[in-house]
């Protein structure tokens, strides 16, 4: 019985390294290309030849068409403003929609379902002539304030989570803030947003990840404005046949750069969202 | 029925403000009946000038915008045009100048913003003969009638909802419903790449793109229906191969015997963690002709040193590879999601068990199996829609490829969704695109009602309240 669960176990643990093997060699290859000495793109080998970290100081050397620390800031901005929008949005909604009774609650959770079941970017063209319509593709910046209307318009749709979130918060709490004299608003500020720090949280980096992976709306915005990119199509650019070559090695570093707060980020919304699954108030 | 009808009973008899538009009508007076079509007269008249003259002022504004664009916005809408962008020669210059034409895009794009707000102000009226209507009662009743002061109080205690909602609201009509209808509308339009405005004109044709895209015959139809087969075999294999392995997955991490169980698991969340777009292209890098794997085959000697496994070019090779690296994907976020149920599980379930004699695989397959699938149902059908609009492993690992000539601008490994991105964005097919769009939709929507309603979250929504 003994022998028996030793060879089990000891099976289990080489079959799991030999997994987390797999799993790691894609990112074990990002990190060695972004630090390999030779340029250019396919090689015969796959060790490389010399190592060096010119790859991460040339990014922050920008040339005319690719500029890294610029796209990092931009990005950087959109992804501000957009969370801040958004995820008032969003608090908004999931609020209304877990607190209060009024009639057209449940046609909206409806609707929003609905909506919800279109492919997302089958209405991008339309988003991108209403936008030129209103004269925001006009110039870099007004590009940007557009990116940013993209990415937090639609998000009060997004209220799943928090609504859920909202609803395990007990009635008795807001109804305790009433007696006191407080009125609706007051009890949404003073008592429900401060014991939702943990759904807040979550909202405001899901959100915050959003412009930094994505690069189709990005594309369709930005067209050919290089230097109003965000970083996702900045780095895809460098990807295209003409810089390709020149560019390989320094794409992995890039990747490499933006990997690292995403996923740091990534943890924390882990942390979040499991501590909103489990409620505001803990029995 | 009952309790809807003692509702409606209560309303009656009830607070003022909670009048339905019906009533408002059917039992309002004179003024009140007049405040639909005069915005704010109810109100004007019974001293709420605030209040009055912004429903008024609303009216006024949408009265200018028609008669100054709407009403020929809306007759365009009808035609899409009808004067083709000309050619006129200029005898002074000795050139050919263009004449403008119309632009059948705008006149619909338009058309559809003239038509929301026309709803809009259908519903801004209901409200005012709501309003007007309220005011009558609280008069006839001898209640005080709020001015402005008391509207904005109201905001924050009975009227919360109007004020949180309305921004999010005005958001998602421009930036989802807008665009939606007017995609819905292209649908019905000959908008593709032989015409585009405004150079070209288009116009209504009907149902003739869903004919062509799901009749018989046509290189189209020809496309579509093997593109959904594979779309449906894609979502298929991806959610039920990456929901099974990474159930095993996290109960070979979770079980008593394995030691290093948080190292285990940060090994595989660290795919998670990388943004997608990172991983999906190096591992298409990694796949490719002269990528990594190929080249490591050929020092071990298993290929020459010219040949090449086609992960990517071989149709149902890439269809393969494809699968296969959606599970390095997939598993991890299965195995997470599985950890947590799994910790979640009441120990006195257990307990009882064991107390009743029951061996460990007995509870494995008795109490472990059926509370996962329990709780994961809603989890897998939310995975298998997503995954029938997974855009982004097909566009970044094969971009849809192998491309072949049988279709019609789609590769063999392309999901309706990427074949859409591809219609609209590359071919400029935009008709065809909103198709497709629309045709996605019915699918998702059919097996969303199939089997949402069925679970326990639809079902108790007020559970928790």
């Amino acid at each position: 019985m003994k022998a028996k669960r030793f060879i089990t176990n000891t099976f289990v643990h080489i079959l799991l390294a030999i997994l987390s093997f797999i799993w790691v060699l894609p990112i074990f290859y990002v990190l060695l290309t972004s630090f390999r000495k030779e340029s250019g793109s396919y090689k015969s080998y796959i060790w490389p030849r010399g190592f060096t970290l010119d790859n991460y100081a040339n990014l922050f050397k920008p040339t005319s068409q690719i500029d890294f620390f610029r796209w990092f800031t931009n990005t950087l901005i959109i992804a501000i403003f957009s969370t801040i929008i958004a995820a008032f949005f969003v608090l908004c909604v999931s609020y209304c929609m877990s607190r209060l009774k009024f009639k057209m609650r449940k046609p909206f959770m409806n609707i929003a379902l609905i909506l919800g079941m279109f492919p997302g970017f089958m209405s991008m063209i339309a988003v991108y002539y209403i936008l030129k319509g209103l004269g925001f593709l006009e110039t870099g910046v007004l590009k940007q304030v557009a990116l940013v209307m993209v990415y937090s318009g639609g998000a009060g749709l997004g209220f799943y989570m928090a609504k859920g979130f909202f609803d395990t918060i007990p009635k008795t709490i807001d109804e305790a803030a009433y007696i006191d004299g407080a009125t609706k608003w007051d009890t949404f500020i003073h008592v429900t947003i401060p014991m939702s720090k943990p759904i807040i949280t979550y909202t405001l980096i899901t959100t915050f990840m959003g412009p930094w992976v994505d690069y189709i709306f990005a594309k369709v915005i930005m067209g050919n404005d290089t230097k109003y990119y965000t970083i996702a199509i900045g780095l895809w650019t460098m990807l295209e046949k003409e810089y390709i070559e020149a560019f390989y090695t320094q794409f992995y570093a890039g990747c490499v750069l933006i990997s690292i707060p995403i996923s740091i980020l990534f943890v924390l919304t882990q942390r979040c969202y499991v501590e909103g699954l489990s409620g505001a108030v803990k029995g | 029925m009952g309790a809807l009808k003692k509702n409606k009973l209560q309303t009656t008899s009830g607070r003022p403000s909670d009048a339905s538009v019906g009533e408002a009508i059917s039992k309002g007076n004179v003024l009140t009946r007049c405040s639909l079509f005069v915005f704010g007269l109810g109100n004007i008249l019974n001293k709420q000038i605030v209040r009055g003259l912004i429903f008024l002022a609303i009216e006024i504004a949408y009265i200018y915008y028609m008669a100054t664009f709407g009403i020929s916005a809306i007759g365009n809408f009808m035609t899409l045009g009808t004067k083709e962008q000309g050619q006129t020669y200029n005898e002074a210059l000795g050139i050919y100048e263009y004449t403008a034409g119309d632009n059948s895009m705008l006149f619909l794009l338009y058309g559809v913003i003239t038509i929301v707000l026309t709803l809009a102000i259908i519903f801004i009226a209901c409200m005012s003969a709501k309003s007007a209507y309220c005011t009558q009662l609280r008069k006839e009743r001898g209640m005080h009638i709020p001015g402005i002061k008391d509207d904005l109080r109201s905001l924050r205690e009975e009227n919360i909802h109007t004020g949180l909602l309305a921004l999010p609201i005005i958001g998602i009509i421009i930036f989802t419903i807008v665009p939606l209808i007017f995609m819905i509308l292209i649908a019905f339009t000959s908008y593709d790449h032989e015409h585009q405005p405004p150079g070209n004109l288009f116009g209504w044709v009907g149902l003739d793109n869903f004919k062509t895209m799901l009749g018989q015959g046509s290189k189209l139809a020809a496309t579509f229906w093997p593109v959904l087969g594979w779309t449906l075999i894609w979502a298929v294999f991806a959610t039920f191969s990456c929901f099974i392995l990474g159930i095993i997955l996290a109960l070979l991490i979770n079980r008593k015997g394995t030691r290093i169980k948080g190292f285990w698991r940060f090994m595989f969340v660290l795919s998670i963690a990388v943004p997608q777009f990172v991983s999906l292209l190096s591992m298409r890098t990694i796949f490719n002709a002269n990528g990594p794997v190929n080249v490591l085959l050929r020092e071990l000697g298993m290929l020459g040193a010219t040949e090449s496994i086609p992960f990517f070019t071989d149709p149902t090779l890439a269809k393969i590879t494809i699968i296969c690296i959606n599970l390095w994907i997939g598993i991890p976020f299965t195995m997470l999601s599985t950890t947590g149920i799994l910790q979640n599980i009441p120990a006195d379930l257990y307990e009882a068990a064991k107390i009743d004699g029951a061996s460990a695989f007995v509870i494995f397959r008795k109490i472990t199996i059926p509370y996962i699938v329990f709780v994961m149902t809603p989890n897998l059908i939310t995975s298998f829609t997503g995954n029938i609009n997974n855009f982004n492993v097909i566009f970044l690992l094969s971009g849809g490829g192998p491309d072949t000539l049988d279709y019609y601008y789609a590769g063999k490994t392309d999901l309706l969704v990427t074949w859409l991105y591809r219609l609209t964005i590359t071919q400029k097919d935009y008709n065809l695109g909103a198709v497709i769009g629309i045709l996605v939709f019915i699918i998702l929507a059919t097996l969303s009602l199939l089997t949402y309603r069925h679970t326990g979250s639809y079902k108790d929504e007020g559970a928790f309240q």
